[in-house]
Parts: structure tokens; C-alpha cells; sequence
């Protein structure tokens, strides 16, 4: 227990240690219309993440946001279990045809106001798994997107930058 | 009258606006030792004010319980804190109740959400009912019994009584084990019932370990948020208690002004650093299997069943 305090202490923050590569980052895309929107969650924002048909890399930057060296929670921003308590739907991946109804009853539970971010190219336009039989369309298809964050996947700095944005007015 | 008035409006308005710093706290305690930067202490307050803004959405397989849990929780909560000294060594509610009020003021909301639980009928909702349930009934034994035991060497379940008799070195000093064993069993209980680890991980994304967590997953919005405050005022009430039984010194015992800010400022500095005690166990005790609760809740009892058997063996 002790070692593992002493180690920490020594280790000290990490948090922001990472390349941010803002040369190569593609530009953010934040309409004026869902700056609006995010305006009552500039301080404090929960997410649900809902994977609609992913191949589960955007997960794994999700995942990767709330690290010791991302730390996405010092800007306000949980990752909640529940739709109910969220106020933006991350949605990943294209939208299955077992996910559709799946996808909706979301939108529907989580209560306004809220945002939906479309989070990779497939969630976007549907990206290599285009044209499948087993897919229905990109989000916007079936609910409205505020936010889009292209890339296959999206790094963490991106969504960072995006929800930096976002919080920017 | 008017005075008392006073202080229960006074009080009030720490416990209130107190509980959620606490909350921040323990997470930035959390964070650092987790070697990230985590959100500001006051992240609490901008989330509570956020989830108010929200619209409730009601799912449409609930009752009446659904819906009046938070008031009732919240209520319950607020009252509790009104029954344990905070700053002052008198509680405002002390007219209308001991230490045992206290225990079923709180056993009260834990009831109804519990209900509340099992009324949306999802399964993490029923899980996390049937989990909260055995926790609750578990540590009741080994809360009330510490409870006798510090009722004992103070001479009194009267809270007023305990603190100012410790407060002033009355008794208590002269025989510490007792006391020292009731400590035990109670931090082990406040920890159980707030739901922090080892028994409750109350940063958990994942239903299927979920407790407290999983029974509060179908509330939005202003319910969410009274539900939100009334567990972090859970958290503060016990640790006033833990601080004000076990280390009183410094609380205003006289309302005076001076007494009664001197008495403010060493009540944080106390539930800070008991706060800050919790963040690092946190960090470092793993959660344990919800089969091995019953052992450490157990455990709790023993030592508050010691600490009775000790208050009689050394009494003489």
C-alpha cells in the first residue's frame, strides 16, 4: 500500500504529456448552431457512449481520453452508464440493422437538452463498411448529429480538440 | 427559540453547501494519487447545477415511488444532518431526537430507494436493490452496536451529551478502548453505507458492479440531482459524526461568535482531512467481492461488539 503512495507521489502528474500533432489534426468542425447547444455543458458535460455496429477502435480512444495523460475528466466531462444521465450521445460505428431500434430508444431516453457527436468516419458516412447489407445508414440517417469527428479512428487529441471547441464560445 | 432557529438555518445551509465540496475532495485526492490532474473540488457544485437544467424524463413503467424518492431521500438526509453536531456542540434538531433517529432517518431514504430501485423493473435496477439491501441490513447490527458502545462510555445516546462530554475530556480520555474499537466499526460502516470502496466503487462505469450506482441508473434530471446531493450529504453526515464523536475539539461549545467561527473553520479542516483519508484508501484497497462484504461488515461488528464487552470488563 505504501510502495504503491510512494510510487504515485514520485511519479507525479503525467496529465498533458502527450504530442498534440496540430499540424497534421484536422480542422475542427463546430457550427455555430451546436456551440449553442453546448452551451449548458461548457462546465460540466456527461457522456454515453453507444457503439451502433463499430469495429470498437473509436471505443479504444474513448477509452483512452479518460487515462492518466488524457484525463478528460479535469475538463468537466464524465462518462456516464446511463443514457438518462447523459447529456451527449457519442455514437460510433455505422448503424446495424440490430442497433437501429437500439439507437433511437437512446435518443429518446436521454433527456433535453442534448448533443449527439457522430465520432469516426463510420459513424459519419458509414466509411469501409459502406454499401453492407447488414448496415442502415450513418447516424444522421436515423437521428439528428450536432458534432462530427472524422477520422478512422479519431485520435484523442481530436475529440479533445473538438470539445475544446465546444466549450470555447 | 429564535436561536435555535437561527442554527438550524445555519447548519443547514453547511450541510448543503458543504457536501458536495467533500465529494470533489475525495475525487481530486483520487486523481492525484492516480497521477492525473482531475477536475477542479468544485466540479460537484457545476455538475448539481447542470443535472437541475435538465428536462426529467419519467419511464413510463414507474409508480408514485418513483417519483417522490428523491423528495424523500433528500428530506430524510437533510434532517439527519440535522441531528448530528457540526460546528456547533448543540445539534438544532435536538429537541426531536437522539443517535437512533439518526441511524433510521438515514435506514428511511435507503428504504425507499431501494424501492425505487426495483420500480423502473430494469435488471441492473432490481441488482443494485438486492445488493443495497444486504449491505443495509448487514450494518445495521454493527452500527447500532457501535453505537451503544460510545452511548455507553459517554453515559448517554444523546448526541449532545457525547460530544460535549468529550469535547472537555470527561470520561472518555480515562478510557479509550472502548472508544477507540467503536471507531473502528463505525468507519467501517460509514464507509459501507456511503458506498465508497472496498464496498462500493462509486466511480464505476460497468452495471454489473455496481450498488448505489445501479439503482439510480433511470433517474434524469432534478431527480437525479436531489439524489446525487442527498448521497454526498450522506457521505458529510458521517463523517461529522466520525469527527465529532471520536476528535470534538475545537467545536464551539458556547454561541458566541467567535466560538462558533473557530468551531466552522476546524470542522472543515477535520471532515477535509478525513475526506482526504478516504481518497487514498481508495487508491490503494481493492474492491471486494460482494460474498466477501459480509466478512468485513462482520468484522465491524466484532469490533464494536468488543468494544461493549470492554466498556463492562473495565469498568471497574
Amino acid at each position: 500500500m505504501f510502495k504503491m503512495i510512494k510510487k504515485s507521489l514520485k511519479t507525479a502528474t503525467v496529465t498533458g504529456q502527450y504530442t498534440s500533432d496540430s499540424d497534421n489534426a484536422p480542422p475542427v468542425q463546430c457550427t455555430a448552431e451546436a456551440k449553442r447547444k453546448a452551451k449548458p455543458f461548457r462546465k460540466s458535460l456527461t457522456i454515453r457512449e453507444v457503439d451502433t455496429g463499430s469495429c470498437n477502435a473509436c471505443e479504444m480512444e474513448m477509452n483512452a481520453l479518460t487515462n492518466a495523460v488524457y484525463d478528460i475528466e479535469r475538463f468537466g466531462v464524465h462518462i456516464a452508464a446511463s443514457p438518462r444521465h447523459a447529456d451527449a450521445l457519442v455514437v460510433t460505428g455505422p448503424v446495424t440493422v440490430n442497433m437501429e431500434s437500439a439507437l433511437k430508444d437512446v435518443f429518446k431516453t436521454t433527456p433535453d437538452p442534448k448533443l449527439v457527436i457522430a465520432l469516426g468516419d463510420c459513424a459519419i458516412n458509414c466509411g469501409v463498411f459502406r454499401d453492407s447489407y447488414s448496415v442502415t445508414g450513418p447516424v444522421d440517417r436515423h437521428v439528428q448529429v450536432d458534432i462530427r469527428i472524422p477520422g478512422c479512428p479519431p485520435k484523442p487529441t481530436d475529440i479533445l480538440n473538438v470539445l475544446a471547441e465546444l466549450r470555447r464560445s | 427559540m429564535f436561536g435555535n432557529i437561527c442554527l438550524i438555518f445555519l447548519q443547514m445551509v453547511v450541510i448543503l453547501g458543504v457536501s458536495p465540496f467533500v465529494v470533489g475532495l475525495i475525487r481530486k485526492v483520487k486523481a492525484w494519487l492516480q497521477c492525473r490532474k482531475g477536475p477542479s473540488v468544485f466540479q460537484p457544485y457545476a455538475d448539481l447545477r447542470k443535472i437541475f437544467c435538465k428536462e426529467a424524463v419519467i419511464p413510463s413503467t414507474t409508480s408514485w415511488i418513483f417519483t417522490i424518492t428523491p423528495y424523500i431521500l433528500f428530506g430524510s438526509t437533510l434532517a439527519a444532518g440535522l441531528l448530528v453536531p457540526a460546528f456547533f456542540a448543540d445539534m438544532p434538531l435536538g429537541f426531536a431526537g437522539n443517535i437512533i433517529a439518526l441511524v433510521y432517518l438515514l435506514a428511511l431514504g435507503t428504504f425507499f430507494l431501494i424501492l425505487a430501485g426495483l420500480d423502473a423493473g430494469s435488471a441492473f435496477g432490481g441488482m443494485g436493490s438486492s445488493r443495497e439491501a444486504l449491505v443495509a441490513s448487514v450494518t445495521e447490527p454493527a452500527m447500532i452496536l457501535s453505537i451503544f458502545a460510545i452511548g455507553l462510555t459517554a453515559g448517554s445516546t444523546n448526541l449532545n451529551t457525547i460530544v460535549h462530554r468529550t469535547a472537555l475530556f470527561q470520561g472518555v480520555t480515562t478510557d479509550p478502548a472502548p472508544h477507540l474499537l467503536a471507531l473502528g466499526a463505525l468507519f467501517i460502516v460509514a464507509l459501507a453505507e456511503t458506498g465508497r470502496v472496498p464496498v462500493d466503487n462509486p466511480a464505476t462505469h460497468l452495471e454489473l458492479t455496481m450498488i448505489h450506482e445501479a439503482m439510480i441508473l433511470d433517474y434524469s434530471g432534478r431527480y437525479l440531482a436531489l439524489v446525487e446531493w442527498a448521497a454526498s450529504m450522506k457521505l458529510l453526515v458521517f463523517l461529522s459524526l466520525l469527527v465529532n464523536i471520536f476528535a470534538p475539539w475545537g467545536i464551539a461549545v458556547e454561541a458566541t461568535a467567535g466560538a462558533m467561527t473557530l468551531g466552522l473553520v476546524a470542522y472543515l479542516v477535520k471532515v477535509s482531512a478525513l475526506a482526504v483519508v478516504i481518497g487514498i484508501l481508495e487508491c490503494t484497497v481493492a474492491k471486494l467481492r460482494l460474498f466477501r462484504l459480509s466478512e468485513l461488515l462482520g468484522a465491524a461488528f466484532i469490533l464494536a461488539l468488543l468494544a461493549v464487552i470492554f466498556f463492562y470488563m473495565f469498568r471497574g
